[in-house]
């Protein structure tokens, strides 16, 4: 019998610098499960955000360009302007990409750009220490909303994916999350659907990933789980938002 | 091909797609939209790519996105807009990429005024992002200038993996000029395989590459920051471009003045000449690197007396000149910047001024 289980040709061998409990290594390797099987690494362009995941390219194993803080949308649709032939994918979190990003990624699905994101919410800023993020629910507390989130002061979480569906361009819009196995099969198909209508050169297509951060949220990693399915996974819904079909 | 005549906005455009540029990328703002204008059109006749970005701060990581792939790129833009655009320059000569910005100055501070003016000269030459980021900066005087300095801008952004600019003003780009277009380039951009992201399997090494620009370990950092300096360093030795005008006379003034200006203190110069009046001028062609030694050495000219910075800034480029001349002549300055280009009479005035 050969090896059933082993690290994806897309993933470098090399321990990463995320936190214990932390879902972006789930999401990098399922990114590098998709790369593999669509035989598309060599011809792979990752974009780096800032925020947790600005060193992804020493994880993922393929050409990597890194982005200003927000900036990866609009660094893509270069590339993949002026290289069509190339798969390129952003990969961001939600300060990056639903704050200081927020018009980039906007226009870039507009415009329909046939590359990919990942968005990872995890409803906080990760690497500057826990600050507030456009995601972050109402009361919770954050480094820069220390008694809880004012939603008279700041407003609502943005629901990205929503959001972005009500463009009127065709478009993959998927939310999905990693906290538990039965929830990463199907994001592993949603991160699979993205890739494939950009190969087959159909849309743009983004897939947010309702993601944990125990270290800044203060918890434990279980209940970390526990607090992302009582509370995000009731206000950020899974499922498909958009497809193009 | 014989001359044309072309308005110095479409002009450029034209001498991008000649020297070998297909992708350009830009947000419109006057007194430049003309480029963008003219390349929707063009671009497509030649396969290549024209996108308007969403802002400016977008346009600029577009370039560098494709820069990072290895294609020539290119973007044009007026002063306020190159101040969105300053943050992914910076990026851009961190990461070693070559691009090409094309400033078509216009009076400021703040949105300033849609008319001439050489009020971006310090950013250009001096601060044009965060960092020790430098750009190499050419400066026409005639739409044919800005031709064949927007065609030598590509190989050199390649030569030196890094972002150099065209610093025109207002009236280069809007006035219509006869032009004659030299050949089209045939020089591909030579290494790019050594460095671009532009996918493994187009290249013969296995290894990725990869773009960017931090660098958490302070010694990677500062190696970064050397290989910056070296080649800024090469530029000082390589790349210093100036004019001289009537140099060879006992001339009591000296001028140092760029692009339009230039033109303004040539006609001042004739005139001052016809009254028996002899003053030559330092033209420089790069403002960065500034020809500190044609400066110098006119400025140390026995006969000469004063030395004037003319230029339409309140006072920029007469700090370079002053530290070119180091103390050797006085060194003064004259200057509008409201968008009203000074005029010869203005200039006649100022140096008469000067040695009375």
């Amino acid at each position: 019998m050969g090896k059933t289980f082993q690290r994806p040709e897309a993933l470098s061998d090399t321990m990463t610098h995320y936190c214990p409990g932390c879902t972006h290594g789930i999401i990098h390797r399922l990114v590098a499960e998709v790369i593999d099987e669509l035989g598309i690494r060599k011809r792979t362009v990752g974009v780096a955000p800032v925020g947790c995941a600005v060193l992804a390219y020493n994880y993922f194993d393929c050409d990597f360009q890194e982005a200003a803080h927000g900036r990866a949308p609009a660094m893509a649709t270069g590339i993949k302007r002026v290289r069509p032939d190339l798969v390129v994918f952003t990969y961001q979190g939600d300060g990056d990409l639903a704050s200081i990003g927020m018009g980039e990624i906007i226009h870039a699905a507009n415009r329909g750009e046939k590359f990919t994101t990942i968005f990872v919410n995890n409803a906080i800023y990760g690497m500057t220490g826990g600050q507030m993020a456009p995601t972050t629910m109402p009361e919770q507390r954050t480094t820069t909303s220390p008694f809880g989130r004012n939603v008279e002061d700041v407003g609502m979480p943005i629901k990205v994916a929503e959001l972005i569906s009500a463009l009127q361009t065709p478009a993959f819009i998927s939310r999905q999350t990693v906290i538990k196995p039965k929830y990463i099969n199907k994001a592993k198909k949603a991160i699979l659907k993205a890739f494939t209508y950009q190969v087959e050169k159909k849309c743009f297509s983004l897939v947010e990933i309702v993601s944990t951060c125990p270290t800044n949220w203060g918890m434990t990693p279980l209940d970390a789980i526990t607090w992302t399915e009582e509370n995000l996974l009731t206000y950020y819904k899974l499922g498909d938002y958009k497809t193009p079909d | 091909m014989g001359k044309v005549l072309m308005k110095g906005n479409e002009a450029i455009g034209e001498a991008a797609i000649r020297a070998g540029c297909l992708n350009y990328f830009a947000y419109p703002i006057t007194p430049q939209s003309e480029v963008a204008e003219y390349l929707t059109k063009r671009m497509p006749e030649v396969g290549g790519v024209f996108l308007q970005g969403e802002s400016e701060v977008a346009v600029a990581y577009m370039i560098f996105g494709a820069a990072g792939a290895g294609e020539r790129v290119f973007t044009t833009s007026s002063s306020p807009g190159i101040s969105l655009m300053s943050e992914g320059i910076s990026y851009i000569a961190g990461a070693q990429c070559p691009a090409v910005f094309v400033n078509i100055m216009r009076g400021g501070p703040g949105l300033g005024g849609i008319l001439p003016s050489q009020a971006d000269y310090n950013q250009a030459t001096k601060g044009i992002g965060h960092g020790d980021c430098r750009m190499l900066v050419m400066a026409p005087a005639s739409v044919q200038e800005a031709v064949e300095m927007v065609m030598n801008a590509f190989p050199l952004a390649e030569k030196y993996r890094n972002p150099v600019m065209i610093l025109g003003d207002g009236l280069i780009g809007q006035m219509m000029e006869p032009v004659e277009f030299p050949d089209h380039l045939k020089t591909e951009p030579s290494n790019k395989d050594d460095w671009a992201s532009n996918g493994m399997d187009h290249r013969k090494r296995s290894e990725r590459n990869l773009v960017r620009s931090l660098f958490l370990d302070p010694t990677a950092l500062n190696d970064n920051n050397l290989q910056l300096k070296a080649k800024y360093d090469q530029m000082k030795k390589e790349e210093v471009r100036s004019e001289s005008y009537n140099s060879d006379t006992d001339y009591k003034v000296l001028i140092v003045s760029y692009g339009t200006m230039s033109r303004v203190c040539r006609t001042a110069i004739d005139a001052l000449k016809e009254e028996g009046i002899d003053v030559a001028m330092v033209r420089p062609q790069t403002v960065f690197p500034f020809p500190e030694q044609a400066v110098r050495d006119a400025a140390q000219k026995e006969s000469c007396k004063q030395v004037i910075s003319i230029e339409m800034s309140m006072g920029q480029m007469v700090e370079d000149v002053e530290r070119s001349v180091r103390g050797g002549k006085p060194v003064h300055w004259f200057g509008k910047c409201g968008g009203d280009v000074p005029t010869p009479e203005e200039v006649v005035d100022v140096v008469k001024s000067l040695i009375n």
